[in-house]
């Protein structure tokens, strides 16, 4: 057989084996990196892996090389690839397709199952990986037969990236990898029954102009699927043609960079107040990549009451899902702006001073409660509020950096107080809010963009769900700067307890961190911890000086809340702003 | 409400598991499910009709046309179209009912499929609210064992099939490496 060294095109009728054939799929799809874990039916893979040139990042757990593939895929938009064998290897992914399915992230994963011929016998190390996995993905695929593998890996590779983008898994049997066959290219991909809707409909995109010059007090409401659809300049010169104050959620921070002018905040639960506020009190709503999120817009029946909307998705069954859209525009974000800025072009003369006055005293409006509630940063001199030690990294930072969470508080107070002047830098769980995404996809980000500052922030909780992933961190070097905004409890948690569960503290106490010092220096890098504000600026200069990874276990303020907050099920313009006040007893 | 919906999609292995499991987890309850084979034997057809509030009637369709595999999902509960179902019953008939049972069979054009010392088998074709009349009929006469097709659906306005055309390797790369280089800018 042909050895695939090359980076050559292998040519057509070449003798391969399936594992071969794979690799040469993968080459063709530019994937350089894989990150995966190796098991019994995967073998012949990772044999013929051993002969080529694509990169393996070995992760030390199955789970992180779909979190680690994410990471990559968030910080470049190309998809991510992750790997594992049958059984457990495959069943440890799910979390991370899961993920990937809700927050819309191009992964492929390809799974090793048992040889053709034991699949149904309860076989070792056999799972209904096909089965289990549907639910997790935008599409899934079993391979029957050697001779298919080219087809259903470009298809996989294109139902990934196009439309609305999603984790994609490839069942492969062990035989299959081992079968040879002649190699035949793929020339064309053909999916009649996958439907991508992306121009958008001419005269919707000329009604949608005429609404947004009309309205007094508009709202854009810009999510993921900007970013997805690197739609990022062309929102930027919306906004800036008709002058629109924007929210971004929490998939869609960078969209619209931190530092414009007409950039508010974040909305819903954790949003701030001018953002919920706006977000009440518009009368048209220009959703474009958003899914109208339960986090976002509260008690449904309170959000937004004056407003139409207008809702721009690739998914048409996004439109209307939560709340009905006046305008329904189905298509790619940024084939709709480009079209949308054309016509709104066409309209200024004759429409921009037409409700010129109205925007005005809208904008004095929101500017007002900008200045009347901004989220503040909080300060004190014997702790480290968790809001300085966000503070301080967006110092760092200068909405530069790429920063990866978990879920929790931490993920709340990064997405407030750290400016992100750029798409593809936040990188967090949003829709599922897995608790251990951070690190892994910090490895995924780190490898993708070598030459960039990487945060991850983890609160004490998640980051103990990936511990492991040092040692890949380690191995690689990768200059991680691995920060623990460490409270002691599962904060989150905790402050839900506390404000709706009568400080019940039910199972939160998390004790017995390890020594950070220790813990880096056992896998040869550098740790510390500080619990003191007048260390911190120097400790975090510390670690991003550090050529290599660093570890910083910062002890906060262990019971501080996240604040605004729009209670689950509460109106959004009902947030409460500061934590309750204790009542002074007589 | 009932809604009938009128799939035509890609048999394929895993396809009535995808139409299921979506109809699952969204929370839309399966009143009948019907597939089988079309004359081209690559598509299967599917007649669902599922119980849902009528505003998320919509929502269901647009799943559904969500699957890779799905060619064409039909919302047929308003449009014009026939709907038949089959039902297959046993009844126990005593020997002073047997020529009732057959009067009855008839006015309902079922048809007898199995005489016995016990009594029939009877088939019995027509719209779902006609056979159920047609089995309380039955019941009044004896014991019954009842087996139905579920809903078969035909829509009388066939709607333009809409496919996507094949995509040549490369255009999704192309479009790729354009995008890159917006980001670099």
């Amino acid at each position: 057989m042909a050895s695939t060294t090359t980076t050559q095109p292998i040519a057509a009728g070449t003798l391969l084996s399936g594992s071969q054939i794979l690799l040469e799929c993968l080459r063709r799809e530019g994937v350089d990196l894989i990150f995966g874990y190796p098991g019994g039916v995967t073998l012949p893979f990772y044999d013929a892996m051993y002969d080529h040139e694509i990169q393996h990042v070995l992760v030390r757990h199955e789970q992180n090389a779909a979190f680690a593939a994410q990471g990559y895929s968030r910080a470049t938009g190309k998809v991510g690839v992750c790997c594992a064998t049958s059984g457990p290897g495959a069943m440890n992914l799910v979390t991370g397709l899961v993920d990937a399915m809700m927050d819309s992230i191009p992964v492929v994963a390809i799974t090793g199952q048992v040889t053709s011929k034991l699949i149904g016998t309860d076989a070792f190390q056999e799972a209904d990986t096909f089965g289990i996995t549907r639910p997790a993905t935008k599409h899934n695929f079993m391979v029957k037969h050697v001779s298919e593998l080219p087809r259903i890996i470009h298809e996989a590779f294109y139902l990934a990236s196009t439309g609305r983008p999603g984790p994609v898994l490839v069942d492969i049997p062990k035989d299959i990898f081992q079968a040879s066959s002649h190699y035949q290219p793929v020339d064309s991909i053909h999916l009649p029954g996958y439907k991508l809707y992306t121009e958008g409909h001419t005269g919707q995109i000329r009604r949608a102009a005429q609404m947004i010059w009309e309205s007094e007090r508009p709202m854009v409401y810009a999510g993921g699927g900007i970013i997805h659809s690197h739609a990022h300049d062309e929102l930027k010169e919306l906004v800036e043609l008709a002058d629109l104050p924007t929210v971004n959620t929490l998939m869609g921070l960078g969209a619209l960079p931190g530092n414009h002018r007409n950039f508010i905040s974040m909305p819903g639960m954790h949003g701030s107040y001018a953002a919920n506020m706006g977000m009440y009190n518009t009368d048209l709503i220009i959703a474009l990549g958003v899914r109208f999120d339960d986090r976002v817009t509260g008690r449904l029946a309170a959000f937004a009451p004056h407003a139409k909307v207008i809702h721009v998705d690739i998914d048409p069954s996004e439109i209307s899902k939560i709340r009905n859209a006046e305008l329904p525009i189905v298509g790619d974000a940024k084939k709709v702006l480009q079209k949308l800025n054309r016509v709104m072009r066409e309209l200024e003369p004759e429409m921009r001073a037409l409700k010129s006055n109205q925007r005005a005293e809208w904008w004095n409006t929101i500017r007002g409660w900008m200045e009347e509630h901004p989220l503040k940063h909080e300060f004190s001199i014997d702790q480290i509020k968790p809001q300085h030690l966000m503070a301080e990294i967006n110092r760092i930072s200068n909405g530069e950096a790429i920063v990866t969470t978990d879920v929790g508080q931490h993920q709340m107070w990064a997405a407030q107080l750290i400016r992100y002047d750029h798409p593809r830098l936040w990188i967090n769980s949003g829709g599922l809010g897995t608790m251990g995404f951070g690190l892994p996809s910090a490895i995924g980000a780190q490898m993708a963009c070598p030459d960039k500052l990487v945060f991850t922030i983890c609160g004490d909780g998640g980051f103990q769900m990936s511990i492991p992933e040092f040692a890949t961190i380690a191995n690689h070097k990768l200059p991680i700067k691995i920060i623990v905004m460490n409270n002691g409890y599962l904060g989150m948690v905790r402050q839900w307890q506390e404000l709706f569960y009568n400080n019940r503290l039910s199972q939160v106490t998390l004790d017995s961190f390890p020594d950070a010092t220790m813990l880096a220096g056992a896998y040869g890098f550098k740790g510390r911890t500080i619990d003191k504000p007048e260390e911190l600026r120097a400790a975090l200069e510390e670690a991003v000086n550090e050529p290599g990874p660093y570890f910083l276990n910062v002890r906060v303020t262990p019971t501080e809340n996240v604040y605004p907050m729009v209670p689950a099920g509460g109106a959004i313009n009902e947030m409460v702003l500061t934590p309750p006040q204790p009542v002074a007893v007589a | 409400m009932l809604q009938t919906l009128s799939l035509l999609l890609e048999n394929k292995p895993g396809a009535l598991m995808r139409v299921v499991g979506v109809l699952a987890a969204r929370n839309y309850n399966v009143e009948s499910l019907t597939v089988a084979r079309t004359i081209d034997e690559t598509l299967s057809r599917m007649t669902i009709v599922v119980d849902v509030e009528s505003k998320v009637r919509a929502q269901v369709v647009k799943q559904l046309n969500k699957l890779v595999n799905v060619l064409q999902a039909q919302d047929l509960t308003e449009e014009r179209s026939v709907a038949r179902e089959m039902v297959l019953l046993r009844v126990r008939a005593e020997m002073a009912n047997r020529t009732a049972i057959l009067k009855e069979a008839e006015i309902f054009q079922a048809r007898v499929v199995d005489s016995s010392v016990e009594g029939f088998a009877i088939e019995c074709t027509g719209d779902p609210e006609k056979l159920d009349e047609f089995v309380d009929l039955m019941r009044s006469y004896g014991e019954i064992e009842v087996t139905r097709s579920g809903l078969v659906a035909v829509t009388l306005e066939p709607k333009k099939l809409r496919l996507a055309s094949p995509v040549p390797m490369g255009a999704a790369e192309e479009e790729e490496e354009q995008q890159e280089r917006v980001l670099s800018k």
